[in-house]
Protein backbone atom coordinates (compact mmCIF):
# COMPACT_ATOMS: atom_id res chain seq x y z
CA UNK A 1 0.00 0.00 0.00
CA UNK A 2 1.34 3.44 -0.95
CA UNK A 3 2.26 5.50 1.78
CA UNK A 4 3.53 8.81 2.15
CA UNK A 5 3.18 9.92 5.33
CA UNK A 6 3.04 7.08 7.23
CA UNK A 7 5.92 5.07 6.17
CA UNK A 8 8.48 5.61 8.68
CA UNK A 9 5.88 6.94 11.42
CA UNK A 10 6.87 4.70 13.88
CA UNK A 11 10.66 5.07 13.41
CA UNK A 12 12.37 5.32 16.52
CA UNK A 13 13.69 8.81 17.38
CA UNK A 14 12.00 10.50 14.01
CA UNK A 15 11.31 13.21 15.69
CA UNK A 16 14.47 14.60 15.86
CA UNK A 17 16.97 15.94 13.44
CA UNK A 18 19.11 13.59 12.62
CA UNK A 19 16.85 10.15 12.30
CA UNK A 20 14.42 12.69 10.03
CA UNK A 21 17.80 13.43 8.41
CA UNK A 22 18.57 10.07 8.31
CA UNK A 23 15.36 8.74 6.65
CA UNK A 24 15.99 11.38 3.79
CA UNK A 25 14.41 14.67 4.90
CA UNK A 26 15.08 18.48 4.38
CA UNK A 27 16.80 16.61 1.11
CA UNK A 28 13.50 18.52 -0.56
CA UNK A 29 15.01 21.92 0.30
CA UNK A 30 17.86 22.06 -2.38
CA UNK A 31 15.45 20.25 -4.90
CA UNK A 32 12.98 23.47 -4.54
CA UNK A 33 16.03 26.05 -4.56
CA UNK A 34 17.33 24.84 -7.69
CA UNK A 35 14.20 25.96 -9.39
CA UNK A 36 12.10 28.99 -9.37
CA UNK A 37 9.16 29.61 -6.22
CA UNK A 38 6.93 29.92 -9.01
CA UNK A 39 7.63 26.72 -10.22
CA UNK A 40 6.94 25.01 -7.18
CA UNK A 41 3.80 26.39 -7.15
CA UNK A 42 3.02 24.97 -10.41
CA UNK A 43 4.33 21.54 -9.50
CA UNK A 44 1.47 21.49 -6.42
CA UNK A 45 -1.01 22.73 -8.68
CA UNK A 46 -0.48 19.75 -11.27
CA UNK A 47 -0.07 17.44 -8.29
CA UNK A 48 -3.34 17.49 -7.45
CA UNK A 49 -2.74 18.10 -3.87
CA UNK A 50 -6.20 19.28 -1.99
CA UNK A 51 -6.29 20.94 1.26
CA UNK A 52 -6.60 17.98 4.28
CA UNK A 53 -7.95 20.41 6.73
CA UNK A 54 -11.77 20.08 5.62
CA UNK A 55 -12.52 22.26 2.70
CA UNK A 56 -10.68 20.33 0.19
CA UNK A 57 -9.76 23.04 -1.11
CA UNK A 58 -6.55 22.90 -4.79
CA UNK A 59 -3.63 23.53 -2.72
CA UNK A 60 -1.61 25.02 -5.69
CA UNK A 61 -4.32 26.92 -6.43
CA UNK A 62 -4.84 28.63 -3.43
CA UNK A 63 -1.08 29.33 -3.20
CA UNK A 64 -1.12 31.35 -7.01
CA UNK A 65 -4.14 33.46 -5.49
CA UNK A 66 -2.08 35.32 -3.72
CA UNK A 67 -2.19 39.04 -4.53
CA UNK A 68 0.52 39.99 -6.92
CA UNK A 69 3.79 41.77 -5.27
CA UNK A 70 2.26 42.39 -1.70
CA UNK A 71 4.41 41.78 0.77
CA UNK A 72 5.29 40.46 3.34
CA UNK A 73 3.36 37.80 3.43
CA UNK A 74 2.18 34.97 6.18
CA UNK A 75 1.97 31.28 6.37
CA UNK A 76 -0.74 30.30 8.69
CA UNK A 77 -0.22 26.32 9.83
CA UNK A 78 -3.52 25.22 11.10
CA UNK A 79 -2.76 22.47 13.62
CA UNK A 80 -6.31 23.69 15.79
CA UNK A 81 -7.14 19.67 15.36
CA UNK A 82 -10.67 20.12 16.72
CA UNK A 83 -13.29 18.14 14.34
CA UNK A 84 -14.53 15.70 16.08
CA UNK A 85 -12.87 12.41 15.28
CA UNK A 86 -9.80 13.58 14.15
CA UNK A 87 -6.71 13.36 15.86
CA UNK A 88 -4.19 12.65 12.64
CA UNK A 89 -2.63 16.40 12.81
CA UNK A 90 -1.80 15.23 16.27
CA UNK A 91 0.06 12.19 15.49
CA UNK A 92 1.99 14.00 12.94
CA UNK A 93 2.96 16.54 15.29
CA UNK A 94 4.14 14.27 17.76
CA UNK A 95 6.16 11.72 15.50
CA UNK A 96 7.42 14.07 12.67
CA UNK A 97 7.66 17.30 13.27
CA UNK A 98 10.50 17.51 10.96
CA UNK A 99 8.05 16.91 8.54
CA UNK A 100 6.23 19.52 8.76
CA UNK A 101 8.92 22.47 8.94
CA UNK A 102 9.98 21.10 6.11
CA UNK A 103 6.67 21.28 4.37
CA UNK A 104 6.50 24.69 5.83
CA UNK A 105 9.64 25.91 4.22
CA UNK A 106 8.82 24.64 0.98
CA UNK A 107 5.32 26.57 1.49
CA UNK A 108 7.16 29.53 2.11
CA UNK A 109 10.16 29.34 -1.06
CA UNK A 110 7.60 28.64 -3.73
CA UNK A 111 5.19 31.83 -1.89
CA UNK A 112 8.00 34.25 -0.96
CA UNK A 113 6.88 34.06 2.41
CA UNK A 114 9.02 35.21 5.70
CA UNK A 115 7.35 35.06 8.47
CA UNK A 116 5.11 31.41 9.72
CA UNK A 117 2.45 30.99 12.65
CA UNK A 118 1.59 27.94 13.55
CA UNK A 119 -1.55 28.14 15.49
CA UNK A 120 -1.79 24.77 17.58
CA UNK A 121 -4.96 24.45 19.91
CA UNK A 122 -4.31 25.24 23.40
CA UNK A 123 -4.35 21.84 24.63
CA UNK A 124 -1.60 20.97 22.45
CA UNK A 125 0.86 22.12 24.91
CA UNK A 126 3.06 18.50 24.92
CA UNK A 127 3.39 19.36 21.07
CA UNK A 128 4.23 22.55 20.96
CA UNK A 129 7.23 22.22 23.43
CA UNK A 130 7.99 19.25 20.45
CA UNK A 131 7.60 21.31 17.85
CA UNK A 132 10.05 24.18 19.52
CA UNK A 133 12.52 21.58 20.13
CA UNK A 134 12.20 20.63 16.42
CA UNK A 135 12.94 24.73 14.93
CA UNK A 136 15.36 25.14 17.74
CA UNK A 137 17.11 22.27 15.50
CA UNK A 138 16.64 23.24 12.31
CA UNK A 139 17.87 27.27 13.15
CA UNK A 140 20.75 25.13 14.33
CA UNK A 141 21.46 23.47 11.55
CA UNK A 142 20.78 26.68 8.76
CA UNK A 143 17.38 25.17 7.48
CA UNK A 144 15.70 28.40 8.98
CA UNK A 145 16.48 31.90 9.64
CA UNK A 146 19.16 34.04 7.54
CA UNK A 147 19.47 33.18 3.92
CA UNK A 148 18.95 29.13 4.23
CA UNK A 149 21.33 27.39 2.57
CA UNK A 150 22.28 30.07 0.35
CA UNK A 151 19.04 30.47 -1.53
CA UNK A 152 18.28 33.87 -0.17
CA UNK A 153 15.28 32.34 1.65
CA UNK A 154 15.35 34.18 4.90
CA UNK A 155 12.22 32.27 7.22
CA UNK A 156 11.41 32.25 10.71
CA UNK A 157 8.88 29.96 11.98
CA UNK A 158 6.57 30.78 15.64
CA UNK A 159 4.38 28.61 17.26
CA UNK A 160 1.10 30.27 18.77
CA UNK A 161 -1.43 28.22 21.20
CA UNK A 162 -4.95 29.07 20.88
CA UNK A 163 -6.95 28.91 24.41
CA UNK A 164 -9.83 26.68 23.77
CA UNK A 165 -12.30 27.35 20.95
CA UNK A 166 -13.41 24.89 18.01
CA UNK A 167 -14.14 28.22 16.16
CA UNK A 168 -10.56 28.92 15.80
CA UNK A 169 -10.05 26.03 13.28
CA UNK A 170 -12.13 28.10 10.59
CA UNK A 171 -9.30 29.86 9.26
CA UNK A 172 -10.58 33.78 9.46
CA UNK A 173 -11.50 33.04 13.22
CA UNK A 174 -8.60 31.81 13.33
CA UNK A 175 -6.49 35.05 12.05
CA UNK A 176 -8.87 36.98 14.62
CA UNK A 177 -7.32 34.88 17.12
CA UNK A 178 -3.66 35.12 16.42
CA UNK A 179 -4.07 38.86 16.40
CA UNK A 180 -5.27 38.64 19.61
CA UNK A 181 -8.90 38.82 19.07
CA UNK A 182 -12.19 36.60 20.12
CA UNK A 183 -12.11 33.89 17.78
CA UNK A 184 -14.89 35.42 15.62
CA UNK A 185 -15.13 34.24 11.97
CA UNK A 186 -14.86 37.51 9.33
CA UNK A 187 -16.38 38.56 6.20
CA UNK A 188 -14.85 36.69 2.80
CA UNK A 189 -14.31 38.70 1.10
CA UNK A 190 -11.81 39.43 1.02
CA UNK A 191 -10.32 36.11 1.34
CA UNK A 192 -6.88 35.01 3.36
CA UNK A 193 -4.83 34.99 0.02
CA UNK A 194 -5.18 38.63 -0.54
CA UNK A 195 -6.03 40.26 3.08
CA UNK A 196 -5.05 37.75 5.52
CA UNK A 197 -3.29 37.83 8.81
CA UNK A 198 -2.64 41.58 9.58
CA UNK A 199 -4.76 42.27 6.15
CA UNK A 200 -1.73 40.97 4.33
CA UNK A 201 -1.61 38.19 1.93
CA UNK A 202 -1.29 34.91 4.03
CA UNK A 203 -1.76 31.33 3.08
CA UNK A 204 -3.34 29.20 5.89
CA UNK A 205 -2.45 25.36 4.88
CA UNK A 206 -3.93 22.58 7.37
CA UNK A 207 -0.51 20.40 8.97
CA UNK A 208 -1.45 17.22 6.54
CA UNK A 209 -1.77 19.38 3.60
CA UNK A 210 1.92 20.96 4.51
CA UNK A 211 3.26 17.49 5.14
CA UNK A 212 2.55 16.03 2.01
CA UNK A 213 4.50 19.09 0.24
CA UNK A 214 8.14 17.30 0.71
CA UNK A 215 7.11 14.31 -1.15
CA UNK A 216 5.70 16.43 -4.27
CA UNK A 217 9.12 18.25 -4.75
CA UNK A 218 10.88 15.16 -3.54
CA UNK A 219 9.36 13.29 -6.09
CA UNK A 220 7.86 15.13 -8.86
CA UNK A 221 3.98 15.78 -9.38
CA UNK A 222 3.46 13.31 -11.62
CA UNK A 223 4.18 10.95 -9.15
CA UNK A 224 1.64 12.31 -6.64
CA UNK A 225 -1.00 12.45 -9.11
CA UNK A 226 -0.79 9.22 -10.21
CA UNK A 227 -1.47 7.86 -6.95
CA UNK A 228 -5.63 7.73 -6.09
CA UNK A 229 -8.64 8.76 -8.44
CA UNK A 230 -9.22 11.20 -11.19
CA UNK A 231 -10.29 13.86 -9.25
CA UNK A 232 -8.87 12.40 -5.94
CA UNK A 233 -4.94 12.45 -5.62
CA UNK A 234 -2.71 11.29 -3.47
CA UNK A 235 -3.24 9.48 0.43
CA UNK A 236 -5.57 10.38 3.12
CA UNK A 237 -4.90 10.38 6.75
CA UNK A 238 -7.94 8.72 8.13
CA UNK A 239 -8.63 8.66 11.66
CA UNK A 240 -10.81 5.74 12.62
CA UNK A 241 -12.63 5.90 16.24
CA UNK A 242 -15.63 4.89 17.75
CA UNK A 243 -17.24 0.59 17.73
CA UNK A 244 -13.95 -0.76 15.72
CA UNK A 245 -11.74 -3.38 16.99
CA UNK A 246 -8.34 -1.44 15.95
CA UNK A 247 -9.26 1.95 16.28
CA UNK A 248 -5.97 4.48 15.03
CA UNK A 249 -4.88 6.82 12.00
CA UNK A 250 -4.48 4.98 8.98
CA UNK A 251 -3.27 5.76 5.62
CA UNK A 252 -4.89 5.16 2.42
CA UNK A 253 -4.89 5.79 -0.98
CA UNK A 254 -7.67 7.80 -1.57
CA UNK A 255 -10.65 5.76 -3.60
CA UNK A 256 -10.15 2.80 -0.81
CA UNK A 257 -13.49 1.25 -0.10
CA UNK A 258 -14.61 2.31 3.32
CA UNK A 259 -14.82 -1.59 4.33
CA UNK A 260 -11.57 -2.06 3.70
CA UNK A 261 -10.84 0.53 5.61
CA UNK A 262 -13.16 -0.43 8.71
CA UNK A 263 -12.54 -3.77 8.09
CA UNK A 264 -9.30 -4.67 7.18
CA UNK A 265 -7.02 -2.17 8.55
CA UNK A 266 -9.43 -1.37 11.67
CA UNK A 267 -10.00 -5.04 12.24
CA UNK A 268 -13.85 -4.83 11.80
CA UNK A 269 -16.63 -4.03 14.54
CA UNK A 270 -16.13 -4.91 18.09
CA UNK A 271 -17.74 -8.08 19.82
CA UNK A 272 -18.20 -8.69 15.76
CA UNK A 273 -21.47 -6.58 16.28
CA UNK A 274 -23.50 -5.39 12.85
CA UNK A 275 -22.54 -2.03 11.34
CA UNK A 276 -24.96 0.47 11.94
CA UNK A 277 -23.73 3.79 10.64
CA UNK A 278 -20.54 6.00 9.90
CA UNK A 279 -19.29 9.39 9.62
CA UNK A 280 -16.75 9.60 7.47
CA UNK A 281 -14.89 13.03 7.26
CA UNK A 282 -15.77 14.36 10.94
CA UNK A 283 -18.90 15.18 12.90
CA UNK A 284 -19.54 18.13 10.73
CA UNK A 285 -20.58 15.79 7.46
CA UNK A 286 -23.56 13.61 6.85
CA UNK A 287 -23.97 10.32 8.60
CA UNK A 288 -24.16 7.16 6.23
CA UNK A 289 -26.30 4.61 6.96
CA UNK A 290 -24.41 0.76 6.90
CA UNK A 291 -25.40 -0.14 3.11
CA UNK A 292 -23.06 2.55 2.15
CA UNK A 293 -19.93 1.16 3.01
CA UNK A 294 -18.60 -0.05 -0.11
CA UNK A 295 -18.33 3.64 -1.17
CA UNK A 296 -14.83 4.62 -2.39
CA UNK A 297 -12.92 6.82 -0.01
CA UNK A 298 -12.65 9.95 -2.07
CA UNK A 299 -13.98 13.68 -2.64
CA UNK A 300 -16.10 12.95 -4.64
CA UNK A 301 -17.65 9.42 -4.22
CA UNK A 302 -18.32 11.17 -0.84
CA UNK A 303 -20.20 13.50 -2.18
CA UNK A 304 -22.29 11.46 -4.57
CA UNK A 305 -23.31 9.67 -1.48
CA UNK A 306 -24.57 12.84 0.41
CA UNK A 307 -21.41 13.53 2.16
CA UNK A 308 -18.34 14.73 2.68
CA UNK A 309 -14.53 13.85 3.09
CA UNK A 310 -14.17 16.29 5.43
CA UNK A 311 -10.63 16.21 8.15
CA UNK A 312 -10.39 12.53 7.51
CA UNK A 313 -12.44 11.32 10.55
CA UNK A 314 -14.65 7.48 10.13
CA UNK A 315 -16.59 7.36 13.07
CA UNK A 316 -18.00 4.14 13.13
CA UNK A 317 -21.37 3.17 14.88
CA UNK A 318 -22.91 -0.43 16.10
CA UNK A 319 -26.12 -1.62 15.88
CA UNK A 320 -26.43 -1.16 19.60
CA UNK A 321 -26.42 2.83 19.10
CA UNK A 322 -29.76 4.70 19.15
CA UNK A 323 -28.98 7.95 17.21
CA UNK A 324 -30.77 10.10 18.76
CA UNK A 325 -28.27 10.01 21.35
CA UNK A 326 -25.42 10.90 19.21
CA UNK A 327 -27.31 13.91 17.74
CA UNK A 328 -27.76 14.96 20.90
CA UNK A 329 -24.34 15.09 22.13
CA UNK A 330 -22.89 16.63 18.64
CA UNK A 331 -25.40 18.85 18.87
CA UNK A 332 -24.39 20.18 22.13
CA UNK A 333 -21.10 20.77 21.03
CA UNK A 334 -22.03 22.95 18.27
CA UNK A 335 -24.18 24.74 21.06
CA UNK A 336 -21.13 24.96 22.76
CA UNK A 337 -18.67 26.42 20.23
CA UNK A 338 -21.28 28.29 18.38
CA UNK A 339 -19.31 31.93 18.82
CA UNK A 340 -22.50 33.88 19.17
CA UNK A 341 -21.70 36.41 16.19
CA UNK A 342 -24.65 35.76 14.12
CA UNK A 343 -28.40 34.56 15.39
CA UNK A 344 -29.08 31.50 13.43
CA UNK A 345 -26.49 29.77 14.65
CA UNK A 346 -26.59 31.10 18.42
CA UNK A 347 -30.03 30.27 18.57
CA UNK A 348 -31.01 27.47 16.26
CA UNK A 349 -28.06 25.29 17.82
CA UNK A 350 -29.69 26.06 21.10
CA UNK A 351 -33.24 25.24 19.91
CA UNK A 352 -31.93 22.09 18.36
CA UNK A 353 -30.29 20.60 21.57
CA UNK A 354 -33.15 21.36 23.52
CA UNK A 355 -35.44 19.81 21.57
CA UNK A 356 -33.37 16.10 21.41
CA UNK A 357 -32.76 16.59 24.68
CA UNK A 358 -36.69 16.30 24.95
CA UNK A 359 -36.83 13.55 22.83
CA UNK A 360 -33.88 11.98 24.57
CA UNK A 361 -35.17 12.19 27.82
CA UNK A 362 -38.48 10.50 27.10
CA UNK A 363 -40.51 13.96 26.46
CA UNK A 364 -40.77 14.00 22.73
CA UNK A 365 -44.12 14.38 20.80
CA UNK A 366 -44.62 13.47 17.19
CA UNK A 367 -44.22 17.08 16.04
CA UNK A 368 -40.70 17.56 17.22
CA UNK A 369 -39.33 15.58 14.34
CA UNK A 370 -40.62 18.42 12.23
CA UNK A 371 -39.69 21.36 14.45
CA UNK A 372 -36.16 19.83 14.14
CA UNK A 373 -36.25 19.50 10.56
CA UNK A 374 -37.64 23.53 10.51
CA UNK A 375 -35.15 24.34 12.49
CA UNK A 376 -32.51 23.09 10.63
CA UNK A 377 -33.95 24.65 7.24
CA UNK A 378 -33.28 27.89 9.05
CA UNK A 379 -30.00 27.46 9.82
CA UNK A 380 -28.78 25.68 6.92
CA UNK A 381 -26.91 28.04 4.60
CA UNK A 382 -28.38 31.27 6.38
CA UNK A 383 -25.13 31.27 8.82
CA UNK A 384 -22.37 33.69 8.94
CA UNK A 385 -19.89 30.94 8.60
CA UNK A 386 -19.91 26.90 8.23
CA UNK A 387 -20.19 26.29 11.57
CA UNK A 388 -24.29 26.66 11.22
CA UNK A 389 -24.01 24.03 8.32
CA UNK A 390 -21.93 21.93 10.29
CA UNK A 391 -24.46 21.70 13.33
CA UNK A 392 -27.25 20.87 11.04
CA UNK A 393 -25.75 17.76 9.46
CA UNK A 394 -25.73 15.23 11.88
CA UNK A 395 -29.38 15.84 12.61
CA UNK A 396 -30.73 16.32 9.48
CA UNK A 397 -28.63 13.17 8.00
CA UNK A 398 -30.07 11.15 10.94
CA UNK A 399 -33.28 11.67 10.66
CA UNK A 400 -33.40 10.98 6.83
CA UNK A 401 -31.25 7.59 7.61
CA UNK A 402 -32.69 6.33 10.86
CA UNK A 403 -35.85 8.47 11.58
CA UNK A 404 -37.27 5.26 13.58
CA UNK A 405 -34.73 5.92 16.40
CA UNK A 406 -36.43 8.96 16.86
CA UNK A 407 -39.75 7.58 16.53
CA UNK A 408 -39.06 4.42 18.63
CA UNK A 409 -37.94 6.98 21.87
CA UNK A 410 -41.10 9.42 21.05
CA UNK A 411 -43.82 6.37 20.91
CA UNK A 412 -41.99 5.25 24.07
CA UNK A 413 -43.43 8.32 25.70
CA UNK A 414 -46.61 8.00 24.27
CA UNK A 415 -47.08 5.26 25.64
CA UNK A 416 -45.93 5.71 29.06
CA UNK A 417 -48.29 8.59 29.15
CA UNK A 418 -51.18 6.42 28.21
CA UNK A 419 -50.96 3.97 31.04
CA UNK B 1 -1.21 43.47 43.45
CA UNK B 2 -0.09 40.66 40.31
CA UNK B 3 3.07 40.87 39.50
CA UNK B 4 5.22 38.77 37.24
CA UNK B 5 8.41 37.33 37.98
CA UNK B 6 11.84 37.72 36.39
CA UNK B 7 11.46 34.65 34.45
CA UNK B 8 8.23 35.41 33.27
CA UNK B 9 9.66 38.88 32.10
CA UNK B 10 12.14 36.77 29.62
CA UNK B 11 9.09 34.98 28.39
CA UNK B 12 7.30 38.08 27.82
CA UNK B 13 10.04 39.52 25.65
CA UNK B 14 10.50 36.32 24.03
CA UNK B 15 7.31 36.03 23.14
CA UNK B 16 6.87 39.81 21.84
CA UNK B 17 9.52 39.21 19.34
CA UNK B 18 7.38 36.77 17.27
CA UNK B 19 5.60 39.36 15.89
CA UNK B 20 5.60 42.71 14.65
CA UNK B 21 6.55 45.78 16.06
CA UNK B 22 3.45 47.40 15.79
CA UNK B 23 1.34 44.32 16.02
CA UNK B 24 1.97 43.74 19.75
CA UNK B 25 -1.44 42.45 20.22
CA UNK B 26 -1.16 38.58 19.14
CA UNK B 27 0.90 38.49 22.16
CA UNK B 28 -2.61 38.65 24.12
CA UNK B 29 -3.59 34.66 24.15
CA UNK B 30 0.39 33.61 24.73
CA UNK B 31 0.28 36.32 28.01
CA UNK B 32 -2.96 35.12 29.19
CA UNK B 33 -1.65 31.15 29.32
CA UNK B 34 1.20 32.16 30.74
CA UNK B 35 -0.66 33.87 33.65
CA UNK B 36 -3.18 30.93 33.83
CA UNK B 37 -0.08 28.15 33.81
CA UNK B 38 1.34 29.56 36.77
CA UNK B 39 -1.50 31.18 38.72
CA UNK B 40 -4.09 28.48 37.97
CA UNK B 41 -6.35 31.39 36.57
CA UNK B 42 -6.59 35.25 35.34
CA UNK B 43 -7.45 38.00 37.87
CA UNK B 44 -8.63 41.59 37.02
CA UNK B 45 -5.71 42.65 38.02
CA UNK B 46 -3.62 40.48 36.02
CA UNK B 47 -5.41 41.49 33.23
CA UNK B 48 -4.93 44.99 33.75
CA UNK B 49 -1.05 44.26 33.86
CA UNK B 50 -1.25 42.69 30.25
CA UNK B 51 -3.29 45.39 29.14
CA UNK B 52 -0.92 47.94 29.91
CA UNK B 53 1.86 46.38 28.17
CA UNK B 54 -0.16 45.62 25.14
CA UNK B 55 -2.08 49.02 24.92
CA UNK B 56 -5.53 47.37 25.13
CA UNK B 57 -8.03 48.75 27.65
CA UNK B 58 -8.84 46.47 30.76
CA UNK B 59 -12.88 45.96 28.86
CA UNK B 60 -11.26 44.57 25.48
CA UNK B 61 -8.40 41.88 27.92
CA UNK B 62 -11.70 40.90 29.51
CA UNK B 63 -13.87 40.63 26.57
CA UNK B 64 -10.87 38.16 24.75
CA UNK B 65 -10.08 36.32 27.83
CA UNK B 66 -13.96 35.54 28.42
CA UNK B 67 -14.37 33.84 24.65
CA UNK B 68 -11.60 30.99 25.55
CA UNK B 69 -12.30 28.18 27.76
CA UNK B 70 -9.06 27.83 29.24
CA UNK B 71 -9.21 31.21 30.73
CA UNK B 72 -10.56 31.22 34.41
CA UNK B 73 -11.76 33.50 36.61
CA UNK B 74 -11.50 31.77 39.16
CA UNK B 75 -8.40 29.53 40.46
CA UNK B 76 -8.52 25.70 39.58
CA UNK B 77 -7.09 22.76 41.15
CA UNK B 78 -3.41 21.77 40.91
CA UNK B 79 -4.65 19.29 38.87
CA UNK B 80 -7.11 19.92 36.07
CA UNK B 81 -9.16 17.39 34.36
CA UNK B 82 -10.75 17.43 31.03
CA UNK B 83 -13.07 14.97 30.23
CA UNK B 84 -13.58 13.96 26.73
CA UNK B 85 -16.95 13.60 26.39
CA UNK B 86 -17.54 14.04 22.37
CA UNK B 87 -18.36 11.41 20.69
CA UNK B 88 -15.64 9.07 20.02
CA UNK B 89 -15.41 9.09 23.31
CA UNK B 90 -19.35 8.73 24.12
CA UNK B 91 -19.45 5.27 21.87
CA UNK B 92 -16.64 4.38 23.97
CA UNK B 93 -18.50 4.83 27.66
CA UNK B 94 -16.83 7.81 28.79
CA UNK B 95 -19.81 9.05 30.00
CA UNK B 96 -19.85 6.07 33.11
CA UNK B 97 -16.08 6.85 33.33
CA UNK B 98 -16.57 10.76 33.92
CA UNK B 99 -19.33 9.64 36.83
CA UNK B 100 -16.99 7.22 38.58
CA UNK B 101 -14.02 10.13 38.58
CA UNK B 102 -16.74 12.22 39.86
CA UNK B 103 -17.28 10.36 42.56
CA UNK B 104 -14.23 8.88 43.33
CA UNK B 105 -12.62 12.31 44.02
CA UNK B 106 -16.40 13.32 45.60
CA UNK B 107 -16.73 16.80 43.44
CA UNK B 108 -20.04 17.49 41.38
CA UNK B 109 -18.48 17.60 37.57
CA UNK B 110 -17.07 21.11 36.99
CA UNK B 111 -15.92 21.31 40.74
CA UNK B 112 -12.80 21.25 42.63
CA UNK B 113 -11.62 19.14 45.56
CA UNK B 114 -11.73 21.30 48.96
CA UNK B 115 -7.85 21.18 49.06
CA UNK B 116 -8.04 22.23 45.64
CA UNK B 117 -6.13 19.77 44.11
CA UNK B 118 -8.47 18.39 41.36
CA UNK B 119 -10.85 20.16 39.01
CA UNK B 120 -13.23 18.34 36.73
CA UNK B 121 -14.25 19.43 33.71
CA UNK B 122 -16.55 17.68 30.81
CA UNK B 123 -14.36 18.65 27.78
CA UNK B 124 -15.15 18.65 24.29
CA UNK B 125 -13.01 16.70 21.07
CA UNK B 126 -9.18 16.65 22.38
CA UNK B 127 -7.52 15.15 19.51
CA UNK B 128 -7.11 11.75 20.80
CA UNK B 129 -10.26 9.73 19.14
CA UNK B 130 -8.69 7.01 18.58
CA UNK B 131 -7.58 6.56 22.28
CA UNK B 132 -10.98 6.94 23.58
CA UNK B 133 -11.99 7.07 25.85
CA UNK B 134 -9.83 9.63 27.05
CA UNK B 135 -8.54 12.95 29.25
CA UNK B 136 -6.39 15.69 29.84
CA UNK B 137 -4.99 16.18 33.14
CA UNK B 138 -2.62 18.97 32.91
CA UNK B 139 -0.68 18.79 29.88
CA UNK B 140 -0.53 15.19 29.87
CA UNK B 141 -2.95 12.95 27.62
CA UNK B 142 -4.60 9.59 28.98
CA UNK B 143 -6.34 7.40 26.86
CA UNK B 144 -8.13 3.89 26.43
CA UNK B 145 -9.28 4.55 29.86
CA UNK B 146 -10.76 2.43 32.24
CA UNK B 147 -12.38 2.59 35.66
CA UNK B 148 -9.04 1.22 37.21
CA UNK B 149 -6.47 2.97 35.26
CA UNK B 150 -8.13 6.53 36.41
CA UNK B 151 -8.09 5.15 39.65
CA UNK B 152 -4.48 4.49 39.58
CA UNK B 153 -3.94 7.48 37.52
CA UNK B 154 -5.64 9.35 40.26
CA UNK B 155 -3.33 7.83 42.82
CA UNK B 156 -0.28 8.26 41.37
CA UNK B 157 -0.54 12.49 41.45
CA UNK B 158 0.49 14.03 45.05
C1 LIG C 1 -15.89 25.45 12.14
C2 LIG C 1 -14.65 25.09 11.38
C3 LIG C 1 -13.60 24.46 12.03
C4 LIG C 1 -12.43 24.12 11.35
N1 LIG C 1 -11.43 23.50 12.03
C5 LIG C 1 -10.28 23.20 11.38
C6 LIG C 1 -9.20 22.58 12.07
O1 LIG C 1 -9.28 22.31 13.28
N2 LIG C 1 -8.07 22.31 11.38
C7 LIG C 1 -7.94 22.61 10.04
O2 LIG C 1 -6.90 22.36 9.47
N3 LIG C 1 -8.95 23.18 9.36
C8 LIG C 1 -10.11 23.49 9.99
N4 LIG C 1 -11.12 24.10 9.30
C9 LIG C 1 -10.90 24.44 7.87
C10 LIG C 1 -10.17 25.76 7.71
O3 LIG C 1 -11.12 26.81 7.69
C11 LIG C 1 -9.39 25.82 6.39
O4 LIG C 1 -10.22 25.46 5.35
C12 LIG C 1 -8.16 24.94 6.35
O5 LIG C 1 -7.35 25.13 7.46
C13 LIG C 1 -7.38 25.22 5.10
O6 LIG C 1 -6.28 24.37 4.98
P1 LIG C 1 -6.21 23.24 3.86
O7 LIG C 1 -6.58 23.89 2.56
O8 LIG C 1 -4.81 22.78 3.89
O9 LIG C 1 -7.19 22.20 4.25
C14 LIG C 1 -12.31 24.43 9.97
C15 LIG C 1 -13.37 25.05 9.32
C16 LIG C 1 -14.53 25.37 10.00
C17 LIG C 1 -15.64 26.04 9.27
S1 LIG D 1 -22.27 30.37 12.13
FE1 LIG D 1 -21.98 30.15 14.38
S2 LIG D 1 -19.77 30.03 14.65
FE2 LIG D 1 -20.13 30.86 12.57
S3 LIG D 1 -20.15 33.08 12.82
FE3 LIG D 1 -22.28 32.43 13.08
S4 LIG D 1 -22.48 32.16 15.33
FE4 LIG D 1 -20.28 32.19 14.88
S1 LIG E 1 -14.03 12.43 20.85
FE1 LIG E 1 -12.89 12.22 22.68
S2 LIG E 1 -10.90 12.77 22.01
FE2 LIG E 1 -12.06 13.06 20.21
Amino acid sequence: MTQILFHNINKKDLHTLAVYEKEGGYKGLKKAFAKEPDEIVEMVKASGLRGRGGAGFPTGLKWSFLAKDVFPRYLCCNADESEPGTCKDRELLQKNPHLLIEGMILCSYACKIETVYIYLRGEFYDLCEIMETALEEAYAKGYLGKNILGSGLNLDIHTHLGAGAYICGEESALLNSLEGGRGEPRMKPPFPAVQGLYAQPTVINNVETLCVVPYIVNNGAEKHAAIGTEKSKGTKLVSVSGHVKKPGNYEVVLGTPIREIIYDLAGGIRDDNKLKAFIPGGSSVPMLPADKVDTPYDYESLQAAGTMLGSGALIVMDHTVNVVEISLRLASFYMHESCGKCTPCREGTRWMWQILQQIQTGKGEASYVDKLLDICDNISFKCFCPLGDAAVAPVISGIENFRADYDELIEKMAANTAV
Amino acid sequence: MFVFSEEDEKQIEKILNRYPEEQKRSALLPLLTLVQRREKHVSADAMRDIGRRLDLSPAYVQSVCSFYTMYSATPVGKYLILFCINISCQLNGCDELLAHTAKKLNIEIGGTTEDMKFTLHREECLAACSGAPMMRINDTFYENLTSDRIDQILGSLD
